[in-house]
């Protein structure tokens, strides 16, 4: 078990109250293994994935809960230990590659520099590994390259160079927070093919947060569906997009433009995401599901298994009952 | 710009087409930078008469000789002499030494004080409300009338200007670097530097502070200019430079009460004032366009 969170709390403090962006979320990620996260805007994906690395500001914001790497409890560490995991044993890869590198620096600069911080190098060696890096993500020509400022470089040469800085720490485990939301689809797939390749090549896990169904299809093993602040659907990718047992997550597949599909309507979701400041009984998903019945305003459903390896919190999901 | 970008980038993959080497040399600016050459090459050439004053044909600027006061430009005195005599040439190329050295040296101290305080303010959030609140008060008080104080509680010297004229500006300049940084440290590259495990002076020292560069630097011009006006406006109220030392304002000041027989003793050092004003104002403009890493490079 390389990363372990256990209902996780994420909470922030407002002027109109507090705000619960994430509600007892509990995840595992193994050596190797690909998760993925998704869920709209404002589910607090996001939020749970900076939360592994105290990137969250405290105040406003609160954590609560265990958060295991490799046995040790992330929010019991100092400030100290905790940088050294972050861009170290934990790498992390942000969505939006043209302001998540410092205009003023040069490319080959801030990977000397995140390089430097975590391994002893001398200028000329991390140079070296530098190119290396830049190399290895595919950048063309890193050698002349490296010297280049940020805005030379098009979203996709951004992202490369935001994975090589992921990468620099030899990370164990890759965060990646829409990595691909900024880039266009052809892009989108080059990166992807990257994340993959690089998994391959070190063995190391990745944490995929992403709104994208297709990004998931393509990257991730097992997936976690989020919304409102909650865990309401986990399973291995293949179940999750063959029998979807949560309502949301049957809604977002069914918002997945398909080829050949015809001229169908995609199917929209009505109504908007319930507000996270007051939470009332019930299920979260309640107003805008389809199948919503009586019990489903009044008790908020718990997550249970439903299948092997899949777990639902729905009270209407069918229950497969597992041969004993 | 910005929709230009991947075509830059679709040229830039050509091997053909070689980005210039060294993206600084001198021509390449003087070319995209007309205005920054222009203000850069006065401001450095009355930096250079003011190194060297003495050897430019000048005689000593306080020497009085009743003998010949109020001459006439001639070969001898080459802009006249003033009502005791003195030469008002070597008055005015001395006088540049005052201006510019209260110039340079305030932009300076003012810039790096203020950017210190900018910055502390702006990254230690507890720190701001009393800095700030600080940064108000001398802010309220007038440089002039700080600069008039100071002398009165010392004595008349340059160093009281510069000190009057610095800590007025301190304020202005801190003001601007917490404004920056505040909105710095927002940035996703700053997020993606902490995500990296970079320490706090590190991320201050290496990823905001470079920012504010551009911003302070044009900052720092302005300070020059508007301090040698302010300068000026000291010595010709008497509150400023000595008036045993030429300023430009001094030389107005003296030249004031003969203002309608011979207007060349203000015009002549207003002049070089005006124009040395301007050049430090162009290059700042000038700055300000080049020092933008995003701006489209020449060629």
């Amino acid at each position: 078990m390389l990363l372990a969170v256990e209902n996780l709390h994420v909470h922030f403090r407002t002027a109109d109250g507090v705000l619960r962006a994430v509600d007892g979320v509990s995840l595992q990620v193994d050596e190797g293994q690909t998760l993925a996260i998704v869920g709209e805007s404002g589910s607090g994906k996001s939020v749970t994935a900076n939360s592994i690395l105290r990137l969250i500001a405290e105040p406003p914001g609160r954590i609560a809960g265990v958060i295991r790497w490799r046995g040790a409890d992330l929010l019991a560490l100092s400030q100290r230990q905790v940088r050294k995991i972050r861009g170290g044993e934990i790498g992390v890869i942000f969505q939006e590659p043209t302001t998540s590198l410092n205009p003023v620096l040069s490319i080959g600069h801030q990977l000397v520099e995140t390089l430097r911080l975590h391994e002893r190098l001398d200028r000329a060696a991390a140079e070296r590994r530098a190119v290396e890096l830049l190399a290895s993500v595919g950048l063309p020509e890193p050698q002349r390259r490296i010297g280049d400022y940020p805005h030379l470089l098009s979203g996709g040469m951004q992202q490369r160079v935001m994975i090589a800085l992921a990468l620099a720490g030899s990370p164990k485990l890759l965060i990646a927070d829409e990595p691909t939301a900024a880039l266009d689809v052809t892009i989108q797939a080059q990166i992807l093919e990257l994340l993959r390749d690089f998994r391959r090549r070190t063995g190391a896990a990745l944490l995929l947060i992403t709104h994208d169904m297709g990004v998931v299809a393509e990257a991730a093993a097992r997936v976690i569906v989020m919304y409102a602040g909650r865990k309401v659907e986990e399973a291995s990718t293949k179940n999750l997009f063959r029998t979807p047992r949560h309502p949301y997550t049957r809604a977002l597949l069914g918002a997945v433009p398909r080829l050949g599909a015809g001229t169908r309507r995609l199917a929209e979701i009505n109504g908007a995401a319930p507000s996270l400041l007051q939470r009332g009984t019930g299920c979260a998903f309640a107003s805008r599901c389809t199948s919503a019945t009586e019990i489903c305003r009044r008790v908020t459903p718990p997550l249970e298994a439903k299948a092997p390896g899949h777990v639902a919190a729905c009270h209407h999901a069918a229950k497969e009952m597992v041969a004993a | 710009m910005s929709v230009l970008a991947p075509d830059r980038m679709v040229a830039r993959d050509l091997p053909q087409v070689t980005p210039p080497a060294a993206p600084y040399r001198l021509l390449d600016i003087a070319r995209s930078q007309p205005g920054m050459a222009l203000g850069g090459g006065l401001l450095v050439l009355l930096l250079l008469i003011a190194i060297v004053a003495p050897t430019l044909g000048t005689v000593d600027p306080t020497a009085v000789s009743t003998a010949r006061r109020l001459r006439p430009p001639s070969a001898e005195f080459w802009f006249g002499t003033d009502a005791f005599g003195r030469d008002l040439y070597s008055r005015v190329v001395y006088g540049a030494r005052v201006s510019l050295a209260v110039g340079l040296i305030t932009a300076l101290v003012a810039s790096a004080v203020g950017l210190a305080i900018g910055l502390v303010s702006g990254y230690v959030r507890w720190s701001d409300w009393v800095i700030m609140r600080v940064m108000d008060g001398v802010m309220s008080i007038p440089p002039v009338l700080l600069a008039v104080a100071l002398m009165t509680l010392t004595r008349a010297s340059v160093g009281n200007v510069i000190i009057a004229i610095t800590l007025a500006e301190i304020p202005r300049v801190s003001r601007l670097v917490r404004g920056l940084v505040l909105s710095l440290r927002e940035q996703p590259f700053v997020d993606a530097a902490i995500a990296a495990g970079t320490t706090t002076p590190r991320i201050i020292w290496r990823h905001i502070l470079p920012n504010t560069l551009p911003a302070l630097t044009v900052q720092a011009t302005y300070i020059c200019a508007s301090a040698m006006v302010i300068e000026a406006i000291l010595s010709f109220i008497g509150a400023g430079t000595p008036s045993s030392v030429p300023s430009w304002g001094n030389i107005m000041a003296d030249g004031r009460a003969l203002w309608q027989v011979k207007p060349s003793l203000i015009f002549i050092p207003a002049l070089f004032l005006s124009v040395t004003v301007l050049a430090v104002n162009v290059l700042g403009d000038g700055l300000r366009d080049a020092l933008d890493p995003r701006r489209p490079q020449a060629g």
